[in-house]
């Protein structure tokens, strides 16, 4: 047995743990829903959840890059496309949702309901170009498109989020603190992108050793 | 305009001797809920079986009903009602938070019990009038009907109340009286969603006369034979059924007749998405929610939502040479 930092531990234990993490919403979700215990409007509650934990999923996914260069924890990389995968997954699960209990999957409903309201319009479109994002997310792809020709497909994914958190921030009635923490949020990690923002080393190097 | 007179009491109507002092009961019941506990269904039927003499532990299903044999009212449905659980733990009351589930979990500590009713404006018999004044000419019925919110869900809901029309005549609204606007309670204390400035609070609601007048608005106290639970808008609640269910304003302080028509809360906050009439209407689309289908609580499928909630031959009339893609 090699001797392995705590860290090296930590990274290797990171990826299977979150899986399962991601999965908990889910388990969470088909638990209440066995116990009757979704409320008095369970197919609202499964549509909000499923919506909240695509949105929540990816601006984790978001937050992956500005994290590895605030901590200099290059390991984390390994978990971005988990994590943008789940948020397609619950992304894929809140359209079905919607599509099934809201329409019975009848399109002309699903299709008059995108073009009178424009936030349906915006969490469609969002979820539309999540999907060529998902379909390229394996090594074979990359490979094939090239990576630089696939980094610039997936800076889709800014469009994505933007959408996203805008569809929610319009559905709300009146009490839009929730939407407006989640865009605020979003802000706050597209800023931390921006190449002036990171002018130097990164902060801390402390994580550097133990992900070599 | 011609202002309907109020009838004098049918004597079909008088309310018989024992309900009338189960009534009284129940005035004093809700007194003693508000003193200590929180006025939920609970709460009453606690009391309730105390009062009984009852040691068991108060549950939903040894909630002894206070209202019991009333006559159905006007035009009351035979459809099933929704579950007692969900039309009390589903509510939209912005009072006691934005949350569909904060009404049931905050209105615990609205007090009920003195309650009053101010009524002013164009009318020959305006002041303070105490609830017990307000309720006591008025045979209280059973009046089961379609609840439909503009969130396009809905519920059907055995309310126990009196024809609006009836208990409004009495204060003898004038010829200028063209509308009637309603007040909630504002007390931030008792109503802590009110700390935030979501809505211009008191919240505000209103109606033309002749809707006002039209025997299915109803004045309500209680629902599934209970006293109104807080969170559904004790002690005291319009309910109008053919429009979105904001029109049915809770928990009501304050009555005023006006010439004019009043500025109602939602309308004021967003003109374009909710109007003054607020007639449930499929044709018209509303920015965020289709109003074609709605999900009749505790179904999985929805249906078809109908023009005024279903009671388009009761009350289109009042609408008749108006266009309701306009005056929505």
């Amino acid at each position: 047995m090699d001797k392995l930092h705590p860290l090296q531990w930590l990274s290797r234990g990171l990826k299977p743990l979150l899986f399962l993490a991601c999965l908990l919403p889910l388990l969470l979700l088909l638990w209440d829903a066995f116990h009757h215990s979704l409320g008095a409007n369970p197919v609202e509650e499964i549509i909000h959840r499923t919506g909240l934990w695509a949105l929540r999923l990816l601006l984790l996914t978001l937050a992956i890059t500005p994290l590895r260069r605030l901590t200099g924890w290059n390991q984390l990389i390994r978990l971005r496309r988990m994590l943008g995968l789940y948020s397609f997954f619950y992304a894929l699960l809140h359209f079905l949702a919607y599509g099934w209990l809201e329409h019975t999957f009848r399109l002309p409903l699903i299709l008059q309901d995108v073009v009178e309201h424009p936030y349906v319009a915006l969490g469609f479109s969002s979820f539309l170009l999540l999907v060529p994002l998902a379909a390229t997310s394996t090594n074979r792809m990359i490979r094939l498109l090239g990576g630089r020709r696939w980094q610039r497909l997936h800076r889709l994914v800014y469009l994505c989020a933007l959408g996203a958190t805008l569809h929610y921030l319009w559905l709300v009635k009146v009490d839009t603190r929730a939407p407006l923490l989640y865009l605020a949020l979003l802000a706050l990690l597209l800023v931390a992108r921006m190449p002036l923002f990171w002018s130097g080393a990164p902060v801390s190097r402390i994580f550097q050793r133990a992900g070599k | 305009m011609l202002i309907k007179q109020p009838d004098d009491i049918k004597p079909s109507e008088i309310t018989d001797r024992k309900l009338y002092l189960t009534r009284r009961d129940f005035l004093r019941r809700a007194g003693l809920a508000a003193g200590g506990l929180s006025l939920t269904a609970a709460g009453a039927t606690l009391f309730t079986a105390s009062d009984a003499g009852s040691r068991l532990p108060p549950t939903q299903a040894e909630g002894e009903k206070i209202y019991q044999g009333l006559v159905s009212g006007p035009y009351s449905s035979k459809e099933k009602t929704t579950d007692y659980g969900d039309a009390t733990d589903y509510c939209n009351f912005y009072e006691f938070g934005t949350d569909k589930r904060d009404p049931a979990l905050n209105a615990g500590q609205l007090k009920t019990q003195p309650w009053s009713v101010r009524v002013e404006g164009e009318c020959d018999r305006p002041g303070l009038y105490p609830l017990e004044e307000l309720l006591r000419p008025h045979a209280l019925q059973e009046r089961i009907y379609r609840l439909r919110c503009v969130e396009a869900w809905s519920m059907v809901i055995p309310w126990v109340g009196f024809s609006l029309g009836k208990a409004l005549g009495r204060f003898q609204p004038n010829s200028r009286a063209k509308y009637v606007e309603f007040t909630t309670l504002h007390d931030p204390q008792q109503m802590p969603g009110q700390k935030r400035n979501l809505l211009a609070w008191p919240y505000r609601e209103g109606l033309r006369i002749d809707e006002a007048m039209h025997p299915l608005a109803t004045l309500a106290v209680g629902m599934y034979g209970e006293i109104l639970p807080n969170q559904n808008g004790a002690p005291l609640r319009l309910v109008v059924p053919w429009k979105y269910g904001f029109k049915s304003i809770k928990s009501i302080v304050g009555i005023r007749f006006t010439p004019t028509q009043p500025q109602t809360s939602w309308h004021r906050l967003q003109p374009e998405e909710y109007g003054f009439y607020a007639n449930v209407n499929p044709a018209v689309s509303h920015p965020r929610w289709s109003q074609q289908r709605e999900r009749r609580i505790g179904e999985w499928s929805k249906r078809e939502t109908q023009p005024f909630n279903g009671y388009a031959a009761q009350v289109a009339p009042l609408y008749q040479g108006m266009d309701l893609n306009r005056f929505i």
